[in-house]
């Protein structure tokens, strides 16, 4: 790794000479990203496969469920997903501005920088520091450097915004821009917290009121960085792939702005039935289902934007996984908007149906999103075409097959959880005992973890794909376009 | 100027572009979220608040380390079938010293808040280390590893308590003192047991509806 950081800088100081775009960079965190989408999702199948052979946990501390799963949402989460989308911003910020990426030695940390932190935090969660708080497990030393890097993120990115040869700030700009901003305001006030050690410190709110900020955080992290993130990364590549500009602009810029406003009060859906006051759970209902109409006017213009281009799906894989990815962000939206309603949440809470939504929005939506971006991205950063559209196409149906299934199985065993949980019989007693409804689940779980090493066998196809394609070449330098003088900055 | 041509402003400005995305996500927060954390009622003990001593505090921290939260919620909702599996529902002042909270999301084991006093000691250790010799079916992991650990090695207990105190937790100074002597001699396994014995027992049980079906 040292030795490429080197070889990077060195590219990074004879480029800093000339306006080509920097692009070495994007290739890097294409890369790494692919590595933790491995990583995390190998995590997921192995967690998944405890759930049917608890033998699995091998009474060892550092491979116990509770220890893997954080690594697992970690891993995916921000290896995986915040690697693309800082791969993604620094491709799209530079082209919709028309200028090369700001402080790009900056850039170079933040890109390395991250790297180091996933891997330390990892391993720091499979040695049990953790906070608890799901998605924000990382102890206080880690929250510090994730502060830090983000704020370089943000220079880096808001930066070359301001030296742009180009007026208008493209839509992808603005969500990107979200996640920057959002993010940073919910990481820090989450996190805060008194360290007693270097591996243990005491949130700063306590019970029910940690409960609530937790969950403004929690859902808003899905929220601002899996969704709005990746809707970045949709407005800028649907249209490059389709070759078709966007349905709608003003319909992007009205949800653009009732989704930032109106997010950030869903997240005590997560809290129904819980310790906290019921105005804070009913206005989190209220406005869960009231973000249906941003979410479907976003999907509606995707699909609106692919319309007439159909026939590209015949030939471009990459265009496949991003309309797929479209599908999926309107099914899990819409179940999101449902089980935030109080009398279904009342089956859904504590069950494997929450389990099954995540993984419709994070495989169905941010993984497929991502391998569009990537698909696209790869042949372009290389000048090559893509080693093999076959394996391509092959990934697409494993990938469709595999979240597919993995839905239907969590379906059906967080309905049956939660509605064998609640069932008395007429004399008022509960009609099964814990223990036996969940030994009902075996199959359900055997299925998911079959399901989920489809998908991860897929990523892997991807990756040697990818390899192929990549190997010994670099990055070609791209100089940005004339500006059209009716939209010089 | 019509609302497109005001936003026209904002498309090709960067600095009112953050400005307004910081103060359009801030709006939810501020109403929802802040008066929440000032709301005394949800931080003021009351006789069902119980305050950890330095053992189920150690306790409660090997639990948060070893991930239990993952599959185990401690938040009965008040519904007749919960109150009916697992006790009383469970209540504000119950969680008023609980630094990080830890309801949990999801239930692959049951619900733990009004585990306490269910079990025999002996039963928790034995299913601790192999809990499919007490429970056939059982998917959850065993914990061996914590009969061979000291409960004094989990973490300073007595900077723990001064952070906490520092919170506002009563903790005296002589409570602080007297911490490393009541961890001495015991294995994380005990402190562990001594945590999943005390949870949700503090609450008086005038109106329990029969809870003992699990």
């Amino acid at each position: 790794m040292e030795q490429a950081v080197t070889s990077a800088m060195t590219t990074s100081n004879t480029h800093l000479r000339d306006d080509s775009y920097l692009d070495d960079i994007v290739s890097r965190l294409v890369q790494f990203s692919v590595f933790w989408a491995i990583v995390g999702m190998g995590a997921g199948v192995y967690i998944a496969a405890q759930l049917v052979w608890p033998a699995l946990n091998f009474d060892t501390a550092w491979l116990s469920f509770g220890r893997l799963r954080p690594l697992h949402t970690n891993g995916v989460i921000f290896g995986f997903g915040v690697t693309a989308l800082m791969a993604t911003a620094f491709y799209t910020v530079q082209r919709t501005c028309h200028v090369k990426l700001f402080a790009p030695r900056l850039a170079w940390i933040v890109a390395y920088g991250w790297q180091l932190l996933i891997v330390l935090g990892g391993l720091s969660l499979l040695a049990g520091w953790t906070s608890s708080k799901e998605y924000a497990e990382l102890e206080w030393p880690f929250d510090i450097a994730i502060t830090l890097l983000w704020v370089g993120f943000g220079i880096v990115f808001f930066g070359t915004i301001a030296k742009r040869k180009i007026k208008p700030i493209y839509i992808s700009n603005w969500f990107y821009g979200g996640l920057i901003i959002v993010i940073a305001m919910l990481h820090i006030f989450n996190n805060l917290a008194i360290p007693v050690t270097l591996d243990k410190s005491y949130s700063l709110y306590a019970g029910a009121q940690d409960a609530v900020v937790q969950w403004w955080y929690g859902h808003n992290a899905v929220g601002f960085l899996l969704t709005g993130g990746f809707l970045g990364m949709l407005y800028y590549f649907l249209p490059k792939q389709a070759e078709r500009p966007i349905w709608s602009y003003r319909l992007s810029i009205i949800s653009f702005w009732a989704f930032t406003y109106l997010y950030i009060w869903a997240g005590p859906h997560h809290l129904h039935y819980n310790a906290i006051p019921e105005w804070v759970q009913s206005l989190g209902m209220v406005m869960s289902v009231i973000l249906l109409a941003p979410s479907w006017a976003t999907m509606i213009n995707g699909v609106m934007t692919v319309s007439g281009a159909w026939q590209k799906l015949k030939t471009d894989p990459a265009m496949k996984f991003t309309v797929l990815a479209l599908a999926f962000y309107g099914l899990a939206t819409f179940e999101g908007s449902m089980m935030a309603v109080r009398s279904v949440n009342v089956v859904s809470h504590f069950t494997d149906w929450t389990v099954g939504h995540v993984h419709s929005g994070a495989l169905g939506w941010n993984a497929m999103i991502t391998y569009g971006a990537f698909y696209f991205l790869v042949p372009r950063l290389v000048n090559r075409p893509l080693y093999s559209t076959r394996l391509a196409n092959a990934h697409f149906w494993l990938a469709l097959a595999g979240t597919m299934l993995y839905i239907m199985a969590m379906w059906a065993a967080g309905v049956s959880q939660g509605l064998l949980w609640l069932s008395m019989d007429e004399i008022g007693e509960l009609q099964y005992g814990f223990v036996d409804i969940m030994a009902s689940m075996t199959s359900y779980y055997g299925l998911r973890f079959i399901a989920g090493f489809i998908f991860l066998v897929g990523a892997v196809m991807m990756a040697y794909n990818f390899y192929m394609t990549m190997r010994s070449t670099e990055a070609v330098r791209v100089r940005p376009p004339q500006v059209d003088p009716a939209y010089q900055a | 100027m019509n609302a497109l041509s005001l936003h026209k402003k904002l498309e090709e400005n960067a600095g009112l572009l953050i400005f307004g995305i910081l103060l359009v996500s801030a709006i939810g927060g501020l109403v929802q979220v802040l008066p929440t954390i000032f709301q005394d009622t949800l931080s003021t003990p009351t006789e069902n608040t119980r305050m950890y001593d330095a053992v189920e505090l150690t306790g409660r921290d090997i639990y948060i380390r070893e991930g239990c939260s993952t599959c185990h919620s401690q938040q009965v909702r008040p519904l007749i079938a919960e109150v009916e599996r697992y006790g009383q529902y469970s209540r504000s002042d119950e969680f008023v010293y609980d630094r990080p909270f830890l309801w949990g999301s999801k239930r692959t084991g049951p619900d733990l808040h009004r585990i306490g006093g269910k079990y025999s000691d002996a039963w928790h250790r034995i299913h601790l280390i192999d809990p499919r010799r007490v429970v056939k079916d059982s998917i959850m992991p065993g914990y061996p590893w914590l009969v061979n650990r000291p409960a004094s090695g989990a973490g300073d207990i007595q900077a723990k308590m001064k952070v906490l105190q520092g919170l506002g937790h009563p903790y005296t100074d002589e409570q602080i003192a007297a911490a490393p002597a009541q961890l001495a001699g015991l294995q994380e396994m005990d402190a562990l047991i001594r945590y999943l014995q005390m949870l949700g027992t503090n609450r008086p049980t005038g109106n329990d509806p029969d809870a003992h079906a699990h």
